[in-house]
């Protein structure tokens, strides 16, 4: 199982910045995918290479601000969970971790390299607005 | 006008490879003939024995600690220093043909521009560069990409499913559906990575980087100078040439190279007398390489598969020979030749069954570490042949680019140019040539240091998954060329150990920190 993590500190309120990552028709603003589409407990994804996955939402938890998903529908992907949550920093910013555990391993590293930039952007986002 | 440059660089290439060098199987005469009129490097080494930390040495003139990638999967800096870009800015037509990877190849968010250029059938890609300015990516105008098959984003990919769809499909699969590097085995000895590729010879990526390199530099008025790199994806495996080229090397009549030991107690024993990661990959119990297919296991290799894996990579060296032929000729017609210098060398080398091995890893020997490494000047610049004992490194390509194009060395390169001789590199400072190892592979941790000179190789194993900082390799290579005979506990050489050591890291540069994250498995 590859298990990966990525975080970032943000110089705003968690609330402000959950509210762009618990959108989650909006990931593609500050992760590099190209669309997102929501229906329901359902979510796919289109990525620059063209390649959509399509996802199960798991957890979508507005007070925990915790958001977890499944790919699904992929016999390449047999396992895969993956979490982002926005914490307090305690010191009036936030902290967002984005963790992916998944088979085939190689390709939780390919999701961390997205994930780091991801939330490189989204600190830059968040800092500006 | 100036001195133009061919740089040639094939992948995953043995120093024994060609027949300047000493190889008997394939028959290499252009690249015999660049190293009879030229300089010949008989001790250079790669900074780093995987691909992209070493072709990334290449481009920066830096050593592996500084330019940052310490690992396949961790991409260069967009911002990094690029002797392409200098050369660029000094009125040199700049190209990549073949195989870059300063970058990752698995990459289906397209966050690099390798892959974007090539998915998008793109010649460059701007970007700011380390002066801030807008440039090609990398200071290449130009770039061709390929590697290994048929299949990706690359140019080489898109160009071939015209020719022909079913095409790609002939090549070994590289990755199998757990996108592990893929175990199946092929040929006539069922050995790993190998496959009877039903391609036409023309179809072929070695044919395709040749035609490439002659249409770009066709493209050029007669007075430009430039800098070409042609970058071979081959010897690297797959080893899936076309299967018309075949009859160039009969497998059954190869004899084992002189570094596989066939007695296999023997073998053992030599392997238990290295660090404990070499036993332990070649029982399949610790593997931190991703390009050694994970579900392979050394110790099953056969004294046949090692013939047949031989075999092929000698037709692939062939095929490169003959393509490099090609490109000669052209640049001949051009009215070039007199002021054309070519460097020739490779990013790291193979175990191709040496000690019962095979691809590369933490395996600081010979086998991945001594490079053919040739420069043949321009005729105009009256530089005499030679043969150079002392010890070089890739790292030493920037400035040696640098100074045929008539620059400064660049304040960011971190070696001298290559030397004209042994005078030469005594006058240069070429004592040492250091290689670094790092992996961390979803908790498997391993890091080496090596230092060559005055006739020795060291080897420091770092702490890591399972070793404890006090493990490590002594050779005398004059007395030991196949390296069998770790001297790294014998009391009789702990002081010329430390005085190595001591050396070694008195000049390996500080580790620029924090370390660049790892975005792929390469």
């Amino acid at each position: 199982m590859g298990s990966v993590r990525r975080h970032v500190q943000i110089n705003r309120d968690p609330d402000t910045v959950w509210r762009l990552v618990g959108d989650l028709a909006r990931q593609h603003e500050w992760f590099p995918l190209t669309s997102c589409r929501v229906e329901g407990k359902k979510r796919w994804i289109t990525l620059p290479s063209g390649i959509v996955f399509e996802e199960d939402i798991v957890t979508h938890d507005h007070s925990l601000r915790r958001f977890q998903y499944r790919m699904v529908g992929n016999p390449a992907i047999t396992s895969h969970l993956g979490t982002c949550d926005v914490l307090d920093d305690g010191h009036g910013g936030s902290i967002v971790v984005y963790s992916t555990d998944m088979e085939p391993e190689a390709l939780a590293l390919v999701i961390a390299g997205a994930a780091g930039e991801g939330l490189h952007k989204l600190k830059a986002l968040m800092e500006v607005a | 006008m100036g001195r133009k440059i061919l740089f040639i660089t094939t992948d995953q290439q043995r120093y024994d490879a060609l027949g300047c060098n000493g190889g008997q199987i394939a028959r290499t005469p252009v690249i015999d003939e660049l190293a009879r009129t030229g300089i010949v490097y008989d001790r250079a080494h790669p900074q780093n024995v995987v691909c992209m930390p070493s072709r990334s040495t290449m481009l920066t003139g830096q050593h592996v600690s500084t330019h940052g990638v310490w690992m396949n999967g961790v991409p260069l800096a967009n911002d990094a220093p690029s002797i392409a870009s200098d050369l660029r800015r000094s009125g040199y037509r700049t190209a990549l043909v073949g195989k870059a990877h300063f970058e990752p190849f698995l990459d289906p968010f397209l966050r690099f521009a390798e892959n974007r250029i090539g998915s998008g059938g793109l010649e460059t890609e701007m970007s700011i560069g380390e002066n801030g300015l807008p440039t090609p990516h990398r200071g290449f105008e130009h770039f061709s990409l390929a590697t290994h098959g048929g299949t990706g984003p690359f140019h080489y990919a898109r160009w071939l499913r015209e020719k022909n769809p079913a095409a790609a499909a002939m090549f070994f699969q590289v990755l199998d559906q757990q996108l592990q590097v893929n175990a199946a085995g092929g040929g006539e000895t069922n050995a790993p990575q190998v496959k009877h590729n039903d391609i036409q010879r023309e179809l072929y990526h070695t044919e395709w980087v040749a035609d490439q390199t002659i249409t770009w530099l066709s493209s050029l008025p007669a007075d430009a100078d430039w800098f070409c790199w042609m970058s071979f994806p081959d010897p690297h495996h797959p080893w899936d040439p076309p299967k018309s080229e075949l009859g160039r090397v009969n497998w059954r009549e190869l004899d084992v190279p002189p570094g596989y030991i066939q007695d296999a107690a023997e073998r053992e024993r030599v392997l238990d007398n290295k660090p404990r990661h070499w036993r332990m990959w070649y029982d399949g119990t610790f593997i931190s390489n991703y390009e050694a297919p994970s579900k392979w296991v050394p110790k099953t290799l056969t004294a046949d598969n090692v013939r047949e894996v031989n075999a092929m990579a000698h037709i692939e060296n062939e095929l490169i020979d003959e393509a490099i032929g090609r490109v000669m000729t052209s640049i001949a017609a051009r009215g070039w030749g007199d002021d054309l210098d070519v460097l020739y060398t490779t990013d790291h080398g193979e175990l191709q069954g040496d000690y019962g091995l095979l691809f590369k890893g933490p395996y600081h020997v010979d086998s991945l570490m001594r490079l053919p490494l040739i420069w043949r000047p321009a005729k105009s610049a009256n530089v005499a042949p030679a043969r150079v004992a002392a010890p070089v490194g890739l790292v030493s390509l920037a400035s040696t680019f640098a100074s045929i194009a008539g620059m400064q060395r660049p304040d960011y390169a971190e070696s001298e140019r290559l030397p004209l001789n042994d005078d030469d590199a005594r006058l240069l400072g070429h004592e040492r040539v250091l290689t670094e190892w790092d992996s961390v592979l979803f908790g498997k941790i391993v890091g080496a240091r090596t230092i060559c000179r005055d006739g020795w190789v060291c080897t420091a194993m770092l702490p890591g998954t399972v070793h404890d900082g006090t493990e490590g390799e002594l050779y005398h290579l004059a007395n030991d060329p196949l390296q069998r005979n770790n001297l790294w506990s014998s009391s009789q050489h702990t002081a010329q150990r430390d005085a190595l050591l001591d050396d070694m890291w008195s000049s390996l540069p500080t580790r620029v920190l924090p370390l660049r994250a790892c975005d792929a498995p390469v």
